[in-house]
C-alpha cells in the first residue's frame, strides 16, 4: 500500500536527519528524500497507480509526508549551523593583547594648532584673517607705525635689514597698515604671520617667532571695547575662570596702550614656576590706534576710532603645552612632533 | 632703572605702603616695577661695636678674642679676621641675629644665615663682626671696606656703640627696579620715579632744595662758550667753581649712591653722579686749567680725527661725531666721554661744569660709531628736556656750596636757540571718555592732570604740558593720562557695537589647511623651519653656479652666514629636518611643511616686495617609496578640487637622483617636483645611508586652481564591463604614455584604468617589461554591449602598437 510506504519513508528520513553529523550529510539526505530523484518523487511517480478517487488523499498524505521531511531537514540544518558557528568562532579565537598594528597620522606642529585656536576664536567673533608681506618696506614696518627714522624704538627691535627700504618684518603691525591702506571701513581682522628680529638661538629666543596682529577700525570702538573684545578672547584660549590684568604700556602705533596678563592657567593665579611665581601670564600688547597712524592711512581720527592688539605665537604655544626650550620648535625631531 | 626707596622719599615725604603694595600701584599707574630688593633682607640685630680689647685664642692661631662695648655692655666676641684693632667701630651681629650671606661674597641663601652665641675652640664668643659681604652688600659700592676682613667705620662717621648698624650703613633700603618705556625720558631720574609715585599716590611733591649760588663774579670772565653745530647741540650750560677741595661726601650722599649701586669715589664726582640720578640729566666737570683759551666750541670732528677719551683708548671720531672743544683741541666727545687731556685729578683747582643737551638720535648713532656706551650716553640717547639741563646744574652748585666744596663763580654762560615751551593741547572730555568707554567727570580728569603738573587754562579749555613730559602731545596722550589714573582696570569691559560681521580664513589658507590635513593623512608631521639660511645650501643642493636658486636675497646684517640668505628653494629646512630625525636614529620619519620662499621679482639688490611663494613640501626616508610619496601628492591635488590629470615630466634638477625625478604637471604647468634625494645631496645632510623622497608643490599653482565647490554626478545605474591587457612593452616606453593612448581612446565610457602588474625579467626578451593592465568602461546610458567595448578594445590596441607595445597571448 502506498500509505504504508510514506509511513516507512518518512520514519526512515527522520532517522537519516537525525543521524546526520553535518550539513553536507543532511544535504544527501535531502537528496534521497526530497529532491528530483528522491524517494518522495519517485512515490509521486506511482500515483498514477492509484484509484482516481483515492488520488486526493493519498496525494495530500504525499505532500504532508514531504512538509514532515523539509521541516525536520530545516530543523536539522539550523541546529548544525549554529554548532558549525560555534565551533569556528571558538577556533578563530584570537590573543587580543597582541601588539597594535601601527596607524599612525601625522601631528601638527604646536605653533600650528595654537594658531588654528586663535584664529578659531577670532573666527567665531567676527574677524577676518588677512596675510602681509614678510619683507616689508621700511615704511610699513616702522614709518607708518609712527615709528620715524631716528626712533629709539627702531634700535629696540633689532632689525634684519636688505637694505635701506627693505627689511625683514621685526612685527605683523604693517599689516594693519595695509589693511588701512584698502580704504575699506570698518576693518575687523586678525592677522597671522612670521616676523624676524635679531636675537641669537637660545631656550627663549629665536631669531624668527610668529605674532597675530589684531585691528578694528569702526566709528564706535573704544578702550573698554578692547578690553572686553581680548578678555572673551582670553577666556575662550585659556578657560572661563581666566582673569586678566591691563597694565598701562607704551608702543608708538597705539595711545592708550597696555599690556594684558592673564590669571596663570596653571596654577590659576597662585604663583607657580609657569608665571615664575606671579600668578599672572603677560601675553600681549594692546591699545587704541594712534590717531596720527590712522591720519598717516587717510582715515579721519575725529570719524574713526580703532584698537590694536599683537600677540606672540610661540608664547602661547610654549606656555600652553609646557614646552620649556623654543628651539625644539624648530628642530623638528619627530620625538617631539608626536606629543601634538 | 633702579631707585632706592630713602630717595623716593627725599621727595614724596608722606610716601608710606608696603614695597609689594607700592609695586603693584606704580605698575597699575604705568610706571613698570619689576620687582625689589630689600637690602636688609635677612639681617638681624647688628649693632656698632667698639672693639676694647683683643686677646690671642687660647687654643687657635688664627682667632682672637675680643672684647667689644655695645653700647652700655661689653661682650665677647672671638673673631678670624686679622684686620681689626682695639678702638675700632664694627658691625657685629649678636646672638639670635641674622646675616645675608658669608664673608666670601659668594651667593646669598635665600634664608639667610642665623647667628646664635656658642664657643669657638672652646672658647665664648656672643656674636660675629661682620664683613661687608656678609651683610649682603660688596666692595663696589662700600670701596673702604677690606678685601678680606670685618667692615670698620670710618673715624669721620658719627656712630657710636650700640647703634642700629644697618642703619649706619644705610642698608635699611628697598630698591625697586623699573622697565621704564622709550617715551617718558622724564622717568629715567630718580626724581621723575618720585613724580610718578606722588601722582599715583595722589600724595605730595617736594622738588629739592636749590639754593641761589655764586659770588660776586661773573662765569664769563672765565669761559667763553660757542656752539657751531645747533642741530646737534640744543642748549649748553656752563658754570666754573673755584678752590675746589677734592675730599669725601658726606654720609648721606654715600648711603644715597651706595643704595642706587653707585661707587661713592670723591665729592666732585659724588656730584655730578648724584646730580645724573636725580634729574635724569648727565653733567661733566673739567679741569679748568686744562681748557686752551678759555673757550669752549661744540662742533663735529672731522673724519679721521682721533681722540683719548678718559679712559685711555683711542677713539676714531668722523664728521658725524659731536665733540666739546677748547681754543685748540677736543676735549670730550659729547655726551658720551670726556677726555684724558682735561680730566679732573687730585690736584684740580677750578673746574668748568657742563650740563648740555645733545640730539639723542645722534648720540646713539655716535655711542655705536665709536664703540663706547656710558651712563651719560644712555641717557643722552633718549633726548632730554633742555630746561631740566638749567635746573640739574642749579642742583649740583647748590650742592658745592652746601657741601663745601669749592666756591662757585656767579652766572652761567648758557648758550641756547630758542627753548622749549610748554605745549598747549586742547581738553576734551567728551571725547576722552567716548575714547575710553568711561563716564569720568571733567572735574575728576583736571585732577589727574594736577597731579602730573599738567595747568589748565580755563579760557582756552587748553590743557598746559610742563616740558618735562615730552610724551604729551595730544588727544590720545591726554587720554592715556586720565585712563592711568583713573585706573586701567576701572574702565569696563564692552563689546564693539559693529555690525554683525561674518570672518573666515582666506581662500589661501584654506587650501593651506587641506594640504596640512592630506599630509597628516598619510603621516606626515609638521615642521617649521627659519626662511633665512647659509648660502652654502646652494652647494649641498650642488646647484650650478649660473642656478637661478642662487639669485637670493642677502640680509646685510644677519647673525651669521648660516642665517644670511631669504631661501628661494625650500629643501633645505625639510632635509636638515629629516638629518636631526635620522642621526638621532628615528625610524620612518615624515615631515611637511608650508612655508614660503622668497624669489626677488628683479635684479638683486631688491627695491621692492619679492614673490613670497607658499611652497608645500614633503619629505620622508624610511618606509616610503617614490609611488608612496606620488600617491599623497596626487591625493592632495585631487582633494583641492584639480579634477584634471596630473603628469610628470622626467626632470634634471642636480639634487635629485637623475633617474628617480619628476616635474609635477597639471594642464602642462609645472607646478611641482619630487623625487628621491641624489645621494650625494644626502650625503651632504648627514644621510648618506638613507633613501630621502621629496616632493614639493608650489601652492600658489594649486590655489588659483583649487576649488572647494563638488559637483554630485548620479551613481552608476548600468553596470561596468572591465577587460586586462596583458602587453610587452618595449622599455622606452613610460607607463604615462601607455595611460595616454588609454585615456585619448578609451573616450567617454572609459571608467577606470589600472595597472596591476609590472614584470622584467627571464621570459621577456631583453629591452622589453611585461605590463598588465585593468581597463574599466561604462555609459551612464545604457548596458554597453560587446561591440561597443570591442571598437573602444581595437583602438586602444591600435594605439598601444604604434608605441611598439605586443599584446601578450
Amino acid at each position: 500500500m502506498i500509505t504504508d510506504n510514506l509511513e516507512e519513508i518518512r520514519q526512515r528520513a527522520l532517522k537519516s536527519i537525525a543521524e546526520a553529523k553535518g550539513l553536507d550529510s543532511l544535504n544527501d539526505v535531502r537528496v534521497a528524500f526530497t529532491g528530483k530523484k528522491g524517494e518522495l518523487t519517485e512515490v509521486l511517480k506511482g500515483m498514477k497507480d492509484v484509484a482516481k478517487e483515492e488520488r486526493p488523499k493519498v496525494g495530500a498524505l504525499v505532500n504532508e509526508t514531504r512538509d514532515a521531511i523539509e521541516r525536520a531537514i530545516n530543523e536539522a540544518r539550523e541546529k548544525l549551523e549554529e554548532q558549525a558557528l560555534v565551533a569556528r568562532l571558538a577556533k578563530e579565537k584570537i590573543d587580543v593583547t597582541l601588539p597594535a598594528k601601527k596607524q599612525e597620522i601625522g601631528h601638527r606642529h604646536p605653533n600650528a594648532i595654537a594658531l588654528r585656536e586663535l584664529e578659531d576664536i577670532f573666527i567665531g567673533m567676527g574677524y577676518e584673517v588677512v596675510e602681509g608681506p614678510e619683507v616689508e618696506k621700511d615704511y610699513y614696518n616702522f614709518e607708518a607705525l609712527n615709528i620715524p627714522a631716528d626712533h629709539p624704538a627702531k634700535d629696540e627691535q633689532d632689525t634684519f635689514y636688505i637694505n635701506g627700504e627693505m627689511l625683514l618684518r621685526t612685527q605683523t603691525s604693517g599689516t594693519q597698515i595695509h589693511e588701512m591702506e584698502k580704504g575699506k571701513l570698518p576693518i575687523k581682522m586678525i592677522s597671522p604671520g612670521r616676523v624676524f628680529r635679531a636675537d641669537e638661538v637660545d631656550a627663549t629666543h629665536s631669531p624668527s617667532f610668529h605674532q597675530i596682529e589684531g585691528l578694528v577700525i569702526d566709528k564706535e570702538v573704544s578702550f573698554a571695547d578692547l578690553k572686553g573684545t581680548l578678555e572673551t578672547f582670553a577666556k575662550k584660549l585659556f578657560g572661563d575662570d581666566t582673569k586678566v590684568k591691563f597694565r598701562p604700556h607704551h608702543f608708538p602705533f597705539t595711545e592708550p596702550s597696555a599690556e594684558m596678563d592673564v590669571s596663570c592657567f596653571k596654577c590659576k593665579g597662585a604663583g607657580c614656576r609657569f608665571c615664575k611665581g606671579e600668578g599672572w601670564i603677560e601675553i600681549l600688547g594692546c591699545g587704541m590706534v594712534h590717531p596720527h597712524v590712522l591720519e598717516m592711512c587717510n582715515i579721519d581720527p575725529l570719524k574713526y576710532k580703532g584698537f590694536a592688539f599683537g600677540i606672540g605665537l610661540e608664547r602661547i604655544a610654549l606656555l600652553k603645552y609646557e614646552i620649556d626650550d623654543m628651539r625644539l620648535l624648530y628642530e623638528n625631531d619627530i620625538r617631539f612632533l608626536r606629543q601634538f | 632703572m633702579i631707585t632706592p626707596l630713602c630717595w623716593i622719599k627725599d621727595f614724596v615725604p608722606d610716601l608710606n605702603c608696603e614695597a609689594s603694595e607700592f609695586v603693584d600701584a606704580m605698575t597699575m599707574s604705568g610706571t613698570k616695577c619689576e620687582g625689589y630688593k630689600r637690602l636688609d633682607k635677612n639681617l638681624k640685630n647688628i649693632v656698632v661695636a667698639r672693639i676694647e680689647s683683643i686677646e690671642p685664642h687660647p687654643d687657635a692661631d688664627k682667632l682672637i678674642v675680643c672684647q667689644v662695648d655695645i653700647g652700655g655692655e661689653t661682650v665677647q666676641i672671638v673673631t678670624g679676621a686679622s684686620n681689626v684693632k682695639v678702638g675700632d667701630l664694627v658691625p657685629a651681629v649678636l646672638d639670635g641675629g641674622m646675616v645675608a650671606g658669608g664673608h666670601d661674597g659668594g651667593p646669598l641663601p635665600e634664608e639667610g644665615i642665623k647667628i646664635k652665641a656658642g664657643k669657638l675652640r672652646g672658647v665664648e664668643s656672643k656674636g660675629m663682626m661682620c664683613a661687608i659681604e656678609e651683610l649682603g652688600s660688596s666692595r663696589d659700592v662700600f670701596p673702604d671696606a677690606p678685601e678680606d676682613g670685618i667692615y670698620i667705620f670710618s673715624k669721620d662717621s658719627d656712630v657710636k656703640p650700640g647703634d642700629d648698624a644697618i642703619a649706619a650703613l644705610g642698608l635699611d633700603d628697598t630698591v625697586f627696579d623699573y622697565e621704564i618705556t622709550s617715551n617718558r625720558v622724564d622717568c629715567y631720574s630718580i626724581m621723575g620715579v618720585a613724580r610718578e609715585a606722588a601722582a599715583t599716590f595722589d600724595i605730595k611733591f617736594n622738588y629739592p632744595k636749590v639754593m641761589e649760588t655764586g659770588n660776586n663774579e661773573k662765569a664769563s670772565d672765565y669761559i667763553d662758550v660757542s656752539i657751531e653745530d645747533k642741530d646737534l647741540c640744543t642748549r649748553y650750560v656752563a658754570r666754573v667753581v673755584k678752590n675746589i677741595r677734592i675730599g669725601d661726601s658726606p654720609e648721606w650722599m654715600k648711603k644715597r649712591l651706595r643704595s642706587a649701586g653707585i661707587r661713592p669715589i670723591n665729592n666732585l664726582v659724588d656730584i655730578t653722579n648724584f646730580v645724573m640720578l636725580e634729574y635724569g640729566q648727565p653733567m661733566h666737570a673739567y679741569d679748568l686749567k686744562t681748557i686752551a683759551g678759555n673757550k669752549i666750541v661744540v662742533k663735529r670732528a672731522k673724519d679721521g680725527d682721533e681722540f683719548t677719551t678718559l679712559d685711555g683708548v683711542v677713539r676714531k671720531l668722523d664728521s658725524e661725531v659731536l665733540t666739546i672743544c677748547d681754543g685748540e683741541k677736543a676735549v670730550g666727545i659729547a655726551g658720551v666721554m670726556g677726555g684724558e687731556n682735561s680730566m679732573i685729578t687730585d690736584d684740580v683747582k677750578d673746574v668748568l661744569f657742563e650740563a648740555a643737551t645733545f640730539n639723542g638720535a645722534n648720540i646713539r648713532k655716535t655711542s655705536r660709531r665709536v664703540g663706547l656706551r656710558t651712563d651719560a650716553s644712555a641717557i643722552f640717547e633718549k633726548g632730554l628736556d633742555e630746561n631740566n639741563a638749567y635746573a640739574a646744574m642749579e642742583r649740583a652748585c647748590s650742592l658745592i656750596e652746601e657741601l663745601g666744596i669749592g666756591e662757585v663763580v656767579g652766572g652761567r654762560v648758557d648758550v641756547h636757540d630758542e627753548l622749549p615751551k610748554e605745549k598747549h593741547i586742547p581738553f576734551e572730555p567728551e571725547r576722552i571718555n567716548e575714547y575710553l568707554g568711561t563716564d569720568i567727570s571733567k572735574e575728576q580728569m583736571l585732577q589727574y592732570f594736577s597731579r602730573i603738573e599738567v595747568k589748565y587754562d580755563e579760557a582756552s579749555g587748553e590743557l598746559i604740558i610742563p616740558t618735562f613730559r615730552q610724551d604729551l602731545l595730544g588727544f590720545a596722550d591726554s587720554s592715556e593720562e586720565v585712563a592711568r589714573f583713573y585706573g586701567y582696570d576701572k574702565i569696563p569691559t564692552t563689546l564693539p557695537k559693529d555690525s554683525a560681521q561674518i570672518g573666515g580664513l582666506p581662500f589661501k589658507m584654506k587650501v593651506e589647511e587641506l594640504a596640512s590635513d592630506v599630509a597628516t593623512s598619510f603621516g606626515f608631521s609638521q615642521g617649521y623651519c627659519y626662511s633665512f639660511e647659509s648660502p652654502q645650501v646652494f652647494d649641498k643642493l650642488r646647484l650650478a653656479k649660473d642656478a637661478k636658486e642662487r639669485a637670493a636675497i642677502t640680509i646685510s646684517n644677519p647673525l651669521g652666514v648660516d642665517f644670511s640668505i631669504m631661501r628661494t628653494i625650500p629643501l633645505n629646512g625639510i632635509l636638515t629636518s629629516l638629518s636631526v630625525n635620522f642621526n638621532r636614529r628615528n625610524e620612518n620619519v615624515r615631515l611637511f611643511e608650508l612655508a614660503n620662499i622668497y624669489i626677488p621679482k628683479t635684479d638683486l639688490p631688491i627695491t621692492d616686495y619679492p614673490d613670497e611663494r607658499m611652497q608645500f613640501v614633503l619629505g620622508s626616508y624610511g618606509d616610503m617609496d617614490f609611488y608612496d610619496m606620488k600617491g599623497v601628492v596626487e591625493e592632495f591635488i585631487y582633494k583641492a578640487g584639480l579634477k584634471n590629470r596630473v603628469k610628470y615630466e622626467v626632470s634634471d634638477r642636480p639634487y635629485l637622483h637623475p633617474g628617480r625625478q619628476a616635474d609635477i604637471c597639471y594642464d602642462g604647468t609645472v607646478i611641482g617636483y619630487m623625487g628621491e634625494v641624489h645621494p650625494l645631496t644626502a650625503k651632504a645632510y648627514d644621510m648618506a645611508k638613507a633613501r630621502v623622497y621629496v616632493a614639493v608643490i608650489d601652492m600658489p599653482m594649486i590655489v588659483e586652481r583649487a576649488s572647494f565647490e563638488p559637483r554630485y554626478k548620479g551613481l552608476a545605474k548600468y553596470p561596468s564591463v572591465s577587460r586586462d591587457l596583458s602587453m610587452v612593452v618595449p622599455k622606452s616606453v613610460m607607463a604615462q604614455d601607455i595611460d595616454d593612448i588609454i585615456v585619448q581612446r578609451g573616450g567617454r565610457i572609459l571608467e577606470d584604468y589600472r595597472l596591476f602588474d609590472i614584470y622584467e625579467g627571464e621570459q621577456i626578451e631583453e629591452g622589453f617589461k611585461s605590463m598588465a593592465y585593468t581597463v574599466t568602461f561604462r555609459d551612464s546610458e545604457k548596458t554597453l554591449s560587446d561591440d561597443d567595448i570591442g571598437s573602444v578594445m581595437k583602438k586602444i590596441l591600435n594605439g598601444l602598437k604604434s608605441l611598439g607595445i605586443e599584446l601578450r597571448s
